[in-house]
């Protein structure tokens, strides 16, 4: 097996790995600049993919090929819904942000398979009809090397999730709403001084976040599990939260530590057939994006600094 | 309204308020709650079979409850009981499995063995904590990743006897007694709830009757104030999470000694470390609270199974309510203050 025909296998794998991680975790951006910290992730993925699947299986018939794209529109618009509850309680009834954050895990589970249930009378939904399906990107695939390693047999949504990515960088650092949304999250009373909203922002920063997650679990439905089940979203949302410290809060950090943690993923997944990668044990590349992140904030790797007001209620009138 | 009065209520609201929300999503989703309840209670309670096996779910609940609570108490929190308390089931099983020993020796050591391995697990989080300044949070949640993986390959390339799980421990390392399961037509109870309770009393005397314990809560209330006293903020943050991953470890045990007698590849997280937080703050991180706190989810966890053939609901129902109570009692500064205004209207 040549170099290049690995290349062909690994990298279309990794970014088909690395999409819903990219989502989720520029979600957890926008939360935690906002200073909210969001344990929620992994909840809301599960309620994206829920809702993206039970979409897909209604209404495949009418909306054919479009179909998986109007689900992720319907994954983004439950989970920003769902995500108000983390932002009632961690803004308005000064909740503890952690704990709501696993209420909101736990509900989510417990909510979505309820669901499944009721509707389909059974534990896990059937197999979705219409699935992201591989393709090759037109004109970019033609590029000699680069295009055969990059734009063919690969997803749209992991296009889509490094442009999102850089979007949301242009946003939170080139736009007056970025400025307003990281100084709530540094020091509230200062912005608060300043006129800016800050619940007003900490509530957006939370529904985008929670619309982020949505779209990264509806994208994991229907691009790896093709079904949902008390399995599908099993630590992807706390993967994302985990590349989004890696990324040290950035969006594009984020966004290349969510590409790396992808790749871990998907070695783990097709390394046995790579010829390099039969003698170690998977256990290491498990196990690889977790003490990575541990390693980041102890500050092995370049140390990662929170959002001062990360987590911390704001109350007028406090000092 | 007094203090004490106030603690008191607002879990017991939390709790009314989340089967009050339980009982509207049944009657939007279409089903009987009245059935529903009734197949919970008698699922939990109607026979002393049921009752066997609440007390038998109640053991881990109570052990993870006092893991969560201990480290709230020093102003810690340690999301990563899920993970000490699978590396103290596998540290229970392995030792059960590879040794042969009286009881009276091998019973102890395979369950310090699972206090060992849970310290461990958490010692790594207090040390990043005391050290650098880590928040435990994010740390004690990606060392329930690693101890998920590592522990499924432990299993795996170690100590597989084939379908993925290990072998039984041996009868002089078990938990389980024939007499308990007699008077319970054969449930799966066994001798942890024991084990449980030293475990509470052990949490309330270390606390409240001992200098550590004031140490150790001294620091939970004002690291600063602590400091300033001459008491060492960050021997008392390590220990309080080697302590926590302890408990932690020994509710491992339990299922690995007493319910189970083995460990088998676990496809994603238990969640008995996850309801330990639930059990904790319901239970107002105190060890009577947790007791009475892990005994409601207990039986609603058993209960819940009851559900679905007895009365058509599935049994996530139970998930839903035990979410829906975490997060009241996380909001409980709008039950407080909903409260105060009661209080003070009675005053009027």
């Amino acid at each position: 097996m040549s170099f290049m025909q690995i290349l062909m296998i690994v990298i279309p794998s990794t970014l088909l790995w690395a999409a819903p991680l990219v989502f989720t975790a520029l979600g957890g951006v926008f939360s935690e600049r906002s200073g909210v910290v969001n344990i929620g992730l992994e909840g809301l993925m599960v309620i994206g993919a829920f809702s993206a699947v039970v979409f897909n299986i209604t209404f495949a018939g009418t909306f054919g090929a479009a179909t998986p794209w109007i689900a992720l529109l319907v994954a983004m618009a439950a989970g920003a819904i769902f995500s108000l509850l983390h932002a009632v309680a961690a803004i308005t009834f000064r909740a503890d942000h952690t704990v709501s954050g696993v209420a909101i895990n736990l509900l989510a589970t417990g909510l979505t398979l309820f669901l499944v249930k009721l509707i389909y009378n059974k534990g896990e939904t059937d197999i979705i009809k219409q699935s992201f399906s591989k393709i090759d990107i037109p004109v970019l695939k033609d590029i000699p090397v680069i295009g055969k390693i990059f734009f063919q047999n690969t997803y749209w949504t992991s296009f889509v999730a490094i442009i999102v990515a850089v979007i949301a960088w242009y946003i939170i650092y080139k736009t007056p709403f970025g400025l307003r949304l990281r100084s709530v999250g540094e020091h509230p009373m200062a912005a608060d001084t300043m006129g800016i909203n800050v619940t007003k922002m900490r509530y957006l920063g939370v529904i985008i976040s929670g619309a982020l997650g949505g779209i990264g679990g509806g994208v994991y439905a229907e691009s790896i599990s093709s079904n949902f089940s008390h399995a599908t979203i099993s630590g992807q949302g706390f993967m994302a939260l985990a590349a989004m410290i890696f990324g040290k809060w950035h969006p594009l950090g984020a966004m290349g530590a969510a590409i790396f943690f992808g790749f871990a993923q998907s070695i783990s997944i097709i390394g046995s057939s790579l010829p390099f990668l039969k003698s170690i044990p998977d256990v290491y590349l498990l196990i690889a994006p977790y003490v990575l992140t541990i390693l980041a904030l102890t500050g092995f790797i370049g140390r990662a600094e929170a959002p001062k007001a990360d987590g911390v209620h704001y109350i007028k009138g406090s000092r | 309204m007094s203090k004490r009065l106030r603690n008191i209520l607002t879990p017991l609201i939390a709790v009314v308020l989340g089967i009050i929300v339980g009982t509207i999503i049944m009657l939007v989703s279409g089903y009987d709650p009245v059935a529903a309840y009734t197949a919970l209670w008698n699922g939990a309670f109607g026979d002393v079979y049921y009752t066997g096996e609440v007390i038998r779910q109640v053991t881990p609940y109570i052990l993870a409850g006092l893991a969560v609570a201990f480290a709230f108490r020093v102003g810690l929190f340690n999301i990563g009981v899920e993970g000490q308390f699978i590396v103290g089931w596998l540290a229970a099983v392995w030792v059960g499995v590879s040794f042969d020993l009286p009881k009276i020796i091998h019973l102890p050591l395979a369950i310090i063995a699972a206090m060992v391995a849970g310290g461990i697990w958490a010692f790594i989080p207090g040390l990043l904590k005391a050290r650098f300044r880590v928040h435990e949070v994010i740390v004690t949640i990606m060392m329930n990743y690693i101890a998920l993986h590592s522990v499924n390959y432990i299993i795996n390339n170690k100590l597989n006897q084939g379908s993925s799980k290990t072998g039984m421990i041996h009868d002089s390392a078990s938990l389980r007694s024939p007499w308990l399961q007699e008077i319970t037509t054969h449930s799966t109870l066994h001798w942890g709830i024991i084990i449980a309770i030293i475990g509470c009393v052990f949490m309330w005397f270390l606390l409240e009757k001992t200098t550590r314990g004031f140490e150790l809560r001294a620091v939970g209330f004002n690291q600063d104030a602590a400091h300033y006293a001459g008491m060492s903020v960050n021997k008392n943050i390590i220990l309080s999470m080697v302590i926590s991953g302890c408990f932690a470890g020994v509710a491992g045990a339990m299922e690995g000694l007493g319910t189970f007698g083995y460990m088998a590849v676990q496809g994603g997280f238990t969640g008995v470390g996850f309801n330990g937080i639930a059990v904790a703050l319901l239970g107002g991180n105190t060890a009577i609270g947790v007791f009475f706190a892990a005994l409601l989810f207990g039986a609603l966890k058993i209960g819940a199974l009851s559900m679905p053939l007895e009365a058509g609901v599935p049994k996530e129902l139970v998930d839903i309510i035990i979410a829906l109570i975490v997060f009241f009692v996380a909001s409980s500064y709008i039950i407080r203050i909903v409260l105060d205004r009661f209080g003070k209207k009675e005053v009027k």
